[in-house]
């Protein structure tokens, strides 16, 4: 009983369906050429006893592949959100009748429409079924923290309140990272007008005082293997001894080291030990501990001090960084502090060209500032030379509009943060390492792994702008291209300490809702409880390997005999494996080959005399058809030759697909996909740029078909483009006017 | 409404703009209960009025329709519109919470078809344009609203308007009799995520905004370039529709001034450089956009997009705090008066329109919340023990840009997730 399927089409008459359409020839339609078992109309489908209806047929007439012909699946979906049956949508009002007119001499080829899209639905459902928990997901409620500075220990911290055990791994041989080094810190709350404690050493006391967290000291990961939920990491300490544990997620919060100054001579650093950067300012106020802070050269108490601002960053010269370090300038004033603070009469003066002090608290730290006596001068440094007495700083003052040079006892440049992000995986790696200028590339010379991942894609997190392993979408900050590893703290982005524990809260959410989500073998960000997992046929495995190196994700890896291994709980259900592979041996439960590929070749395509073409559209689910249907909702109008396909990324998209399609007869095919690129805004990063580069090379198999290039179009195509997209299928409907119908109907 | 079932292990959101949104879908996804509340008819808070974000100049729809699509599959979470937090009480792990509901006068049945809205006649502000331009007394919000339903307007709640709604409706989707309803419900914690407002920019009374009409606010300015909005997606000049090609942009309108708002909002200077693109995309090379500014802050790694606005050759920067804006009774072109620092000239600069980079106010002023929780002085909600299990998320708890509101809405999640887990544990 429960192997037989039972297929249960519904056709929706509700919101003017039954007034344009004949729904009685949709029905027909859906039990003989969709062999649908059950058939049933509705006038109104998605209310209560439409729902009633089709729910009795699943509990009591053996449906368990329900196909509904109605509103698009972006409507209504909790109405019809049925459990443990498969369910297909043809989208019969934004697909059909909302974009197409409602006259006379539409109504036959609006019927066409309709009725190739019940046929659509009827195949689908066919060929998905219900996706099952894997077997294999995995049970694991531990953390690994890579790096135990404040972020790592915030990230410990606040994962171990929720319930979860925390393992820290730390190279050195303390707790604290770089704030160990800080005389104080910026501050956090209400009045915001002091420096305060740094917090650091209660944090060490509560990580060592809580029985959740275990910590590694002096230890760094040499291998990280496994899946959310199955991580296993060899911890090693440099003595060389190695201890192997697994766990659910990780968080990599390695950190920023500070900017190498001694690449700015020109601002005197390495020239005389009176400039020093922020750090090195910072040791000098540990060491003086509230009393008079004494200049390294001669042990001076430091009356006079000069802050150079953006030192060696927001600059596209050589050897600097092009960004902004985000706490610098707030560094700056809390430094200037730790002299006004001791003695009232020491002179501060901060040279800037933008002075950052955001947010609520900032703003109030600077007044601070300014009620104490600091002095704030707008201008450029061009250098520090070192006169007789000390340290002397030229700069355009560009209030006053005058050159000036100005002694001091003591000069600190404000550098930046470089992030310890590990190896860059995607530089290309030469057959012979000399081949490389590795010196050139990053500020760092030699790049240590900080994760060791084994995955055939690289050893650590990919970077993104500048070095940063941060996410390149605005909307989710974490969403992370190594599912269950997560980066937090200045190693993801530029930032102060306020926001680096921020971000390990955060962080720390993410990992634990990775986990337990591998434990049910739910899918994260953006299919996220997406269930369905990729798996394929090994007999027809070629090894190949355009699956594994073509995986936005690093979801897959090699067994001992080269086959691909796929690791469901890395995986993001995008597809792009899918779209890889030519001999078409992956798929998933509900998304494969042939749920797409059947539908594609089971509507009617009239014979060429007719004069109907039949566009294919294969449109993004993300960006591409949702504006189809909202072009729908504002009565933008499209061609009744065209037949869209939701697909789950343009990677998915298989060649097959295209050459299933033009030997079926259809005269145009348009891919729509979302933004590729530099500037990406494909929700699987690389899928989009994929499709493109296939099908590039599809130009190839149109011309041994003896077919125009034109008829195959690949665009990107953003959510607001609901004016674009019905345009773009209306172009391709010029070109085949223009170059004639397919020559491959029958 | 139906009956909400909630317990002490239920996180409660309250506000569902992108930091509610985001708070309860990343809590939901970790398997627990969570009510999403939202006042107005709609998610979506204000980015959904916002036509792209900087800096990667993306549109807001984008996110938002992912995480439609993940609220749409999460049975662990449910979500409330027209509906308000009445009163709090009770401690961390245990809080009594009352929500008033305000009646939509449409229920489920609502297919979205429109018919409602073209048979009312009735028309008001609408609040979604900065009452720049009309709606409908039956309206949906915005293209991408959730849910997907009309809202009667309660001013037309007993006139020939409403029974013309009625009559209108196909799918017996609007009740008339709908009323205010309030529930109280027991929830483990609260994530805050009123969001900001944007400060009236009639306050500055040297700016002229309550006077001249071409000194408009960034928000408004912002509403210009949707095509559904109030200018159709034309940079135009209020008083008398003609293209608006040489733009001012005045930055801390109202902000780091003891007089008016004393912190700054972070976001306000990217919005202006974002804003200078729209320029360019309307205009291509025709347009001029001048910034008027203390200190530009583009902060961290997106710096460069300053970068790449200044060497845009078409727009200039000037350091200065503009002191007044007059209009030119003639031309209706507003002119800014002030010192240029950098040089130290003055200056009576006429342009086209002004446009005032107001800064973001808490929404929920300082005495009206139905809690005790540490409000600072500027308003925002502050991280203390005292507030127990309530925790700010997004722009309730300091000025935040989308990225950083997002992330300090994942943060709280997991702050409510140790409450109602510790719950969890000394129940189970």
């Amino acid at each position: 009983m429960a192997d037989e399927i039972k297929v249960g089409a519904y056709i929706c008459k509700g919101c003017g369906l039954g007034e344009r359409l004949d729904c009685g020839q949709l029905a027909t339609i859906a039990e003989r050429e969709g062999k649908a078992n059950l058939v049933r109309e509705h006038d109104f489908l998605c209310n209560a006893e439409g729902v009633a209806m089709i729910q009795n047929d699943i509990d009591n007439e053996g449906v368990n592949k329900v196909m509904i012909a109605a509103c698009s699946r972006r409507s209504k979906t909790e109405a019809f959100n049925f459990e443990n049956v498969a369910i297909s949508r043809a989208n019969l009002r934004e697909g059909v009748i909302w974009v197409r007119p409602d006259d006379d001499e539409s109504r036959e080829t609006t019927q066409e429409m309709a009725a190739d899209y019940v046929r659509m639905g009827c195949s689908e459902i066919k060929y998905m079924t219900l996706p099952h928990v894997n077997e294999e997901a995995a049970s694991n409620n531990s953390l690994l923290v890579v790096g135990g500075g404040i972020v790592g220990m915030t990230a410990a911290i606040e994962a171990a309140a929720a319930g979860y055990p925390v393992t820290i791994v730390e190279k050195s041989g303390q707790l604290g990272g770089s704030a160990t080094s800080e005389y104080k810190r910026i501050p956090e709350a209400m009045p915001y007008t002091d420096p305060e404690d740094t917090g650091v050493a209660g944090m060490v006391a509560k990580v060592e005082g809580d029985s959740k967290i275990t910590v590694h000291l002096n230890s760094t990961i040499t291998k990280t293997s496994g899946a959310p939920g199955r991580f296993s990491a060899d911890i090693s300490t440099e003595s060389g001894s190695t201890t192997t544990e697994n766990f659910g997620a990780i968080i990599m919060a390695s950190g920023a080291s500070n900017y190498d100054a001694s690449q700015l001579p020109e601002l005197g650093y390495g020239k005389t030990p009176d400039v020093v950067d922020q750090a090195g300012l910072e040791k000098l106020a540990l060491e003086a501990n509230g009393g008079p802070i004494k200049r390294p050269s001669d042990g001076k108490e430091v009356g006079n001090v000069i802050f150079v601002q953006c030192a060696g960053q927001r600059s596209t010269k050589e050897g600097h960084l092009p960004y902004c370090s985000g706490h610098c300038c707030l560094t700056s004033i809390k430094q200037a502090m730790y002299f006004k603070d001791q003695n009232p009469d020491i002179d501060t003066n901060i040279i800037y060209s933008d002075l950052r002090t955001p947010g609520a608290g900032g703003e109030d730290f600077y007044r601070s500032g300014q009620q104490k006596g600091i002095t704030f001068t707008k201008g450029s440094v061009s250098e520090v030379t070192v006169g007789a007495n000390g340290p002397e700083v030229r700069f355009n003052d560009l209030i006053l509009a005058q050159e000036v040079n100005e002694k001091a006892d003591l000069v600190v440049l404000a550098t930046g943060q470089v992030p310890n992000s590990g190896v860059d995986i995607d530089l290309p790696i030469a057959a012979d390492d000399e081949d490389i200028d590795l010196d050139n590339l990053v500020p760092e010379v030699k790049v240590e792994s900080i994760l060791n991942l084994t995955y055939r894609q690289g050893p650590d997190l990919p970077h993104l702008k500048y070095g940063f392993n941060d996410s390149h979408f605005i909307c989710f900050p974490y969403e992370t291209r190594r599912t269950g590893i997560y980066s937090a703290g200045p190693v993801r982005r530029p930032m102060d300490m306020a926001q680096a524990k921020e971000d390990a809260t955060g962080a720390a959410l993410k990992a634990i809702q990775a986990l337990e989500n591998a434990k049910l073998g739910r899918a994260a960000h953006p299919r996220s409880g997406d269930l369905s997992f990729p798996s394929f046929r090994k007999e027809g495995c070629t090894q190949c390997k355009r699956c594994t190196v073509e995986c936005p994700f690093g979801a897959i890896d090699e067994d001992e005999e080269r086959y691909p291994q796929f690791n469901e709980a890395r995986c993001r259900r995008c597809g792009t494996c899918m779209g890889a592979c030519p001999v078409r041996v992956i798929s998933f439960e509900n998304y494969s080959v042939d749920t797409i590929g059947q539908q594609l070749k089971n509507i009617e395509i009239p014979d060429e005399f007719e004069e109907k073409p039949r566009i294919l559209v294969l449109a993004c689910e993300n960006d591409a058809y949702p504006a189809l249907d909202m072009a729908a909702q504002n009565g933008n109008h499209y061609s009744q030759f065209a037949r869209v396909i939701p697909v789950r990324c343009l990677g998915s998209v298989n060649t097959i697909w295209i050459t299933d399609a033009l030997n079926s007869g259809y005269d145009g095919i348009i891919l729509m996909g979302c933004q590729k690129g530099e500037n990406y805004q494909c929700h699987f990063v690389k899928g989009s740029e994929i499709a493109h580069i296939r099908m590039s090379k599809i130009d190839d198999t149109l011309k041994s078909l003896s077919l125009e290039e034109e008829r195959v179009a690949t665009y990107e195509v953003a959510i607001t483009d609901i004016e674009r997209a019905p345009k773009l299928i209306a172009d391709m409907v010029e070109v085949v006017e223009r170059v004639g119908m397919s020559p491959f109907k029958f | 409404m139906s009956e909400v079932i909630a317990t002490n292990q239920t996180i409660l959101v309250v506000g569902g703009g992108i930091s509610g949104v985001t708070a309860a879908i990343e809590a939901a996804e970790c398997g627990k209960q969570v009510i999403l509340v939202e006042k107005n008819p709609s998610l979506g808070g204000r980015v959904s009025q916002l036509y792209k974000y900087f800096p990667k100049l993306c549109y807001p729809s984008c996110g938002m329709e992912i995480n439609l699509r993940r609220i749409k599959a999460n049975r662990n979470l449910r979500v409330l519109t027209m509906t308000e937090v009445g009163n709090v009480t009770g401690e961390s792990g245990n809080y009594s919470v009352t929500l008033k509901t305000a009646p939509r006068y449409v229920n489920e049945n609502c297919t979205a078809c429109g018919e409602c809205e073209q048979a009312v006649e009735a028309e008001f502000d609408s609040e979604y344009d900065y009452g720049m331009k009309k709606r409908k007394g039956a309206y949906i919000p915005f293209n991408m609203a959730y849910p997907q339903r009309y809202v009667l307007d309660p001013r037309v709640i007993g006139t020939d308007d409403a029974d013309k709604a009625k009559g209108a409706c196909k799918y017996d989707a609007i009740d008339l009799d709908m009323q205010e309803s309030e529930t109280t419900i027991t929830v483990g914690a609260i994530i805050w995520a009123t969001g900001w407002q944007p400060f009236d920019a009639d306050k500055i009374q040297p700016y002229g905004h309550d006077r001249i009409a071409n000194v408009v606010s960034s928000v408004e300015f912002e509403r210009m370039l949707d095509p559904f909005g109030p200018t159709g997606g034309k940079i135009v000049r209020p008083s008398d529709g003609q293209e608006a090609r040489n733009v001012a942009f005045i930055q801390c309108a109202g902000s780091r001034d003891r007089n008016y708002l004393k912190h700054c909002s972070r976001i306000c200077c990217m919005a202006t450089l974002k804003q200078t693109t729209y320029l360019r995309e309307k205009f291509e090379d025709d347009f001029k956009a001048s910034v008027y500014y203390i200190d530009i802050r583009a902060i961290d790694r997106i710096d460069d997009f300053y970068q790449k606005v200044q060497d845009d050759p078409n727009v200039t920067f000037v350091k200065s705090k503009v002191a007044s804006i007059t209009e030119d009774k003639g031309t209706g072109n507003p002119v800014l008066h002030g010192v240029d620092t950098e040089g130290y000239h003055r200056y009576s600069n006429p342009h086209d329109l002004v446009v005032l980079a107001v800064g973001m106010e808490p929404s929920v002023p300082k005495d009206a919340f139905p809690v005790d929780v540490v409000v600072n002085d500027n308003g925002f909600i502050e991280a203390d023990e005292k507030n127990g299990g309530i925790f700010a998320a997004g722009c309730s708890s300091d000025a935040l840009d989308v990225n950083r509101a997002v992330q300090s809405a994942t943060a709280s999640a997991l702050r409510a997730i140790q409450v109602v887990n510790r719950v969890a544990r000394t129940e189970g």
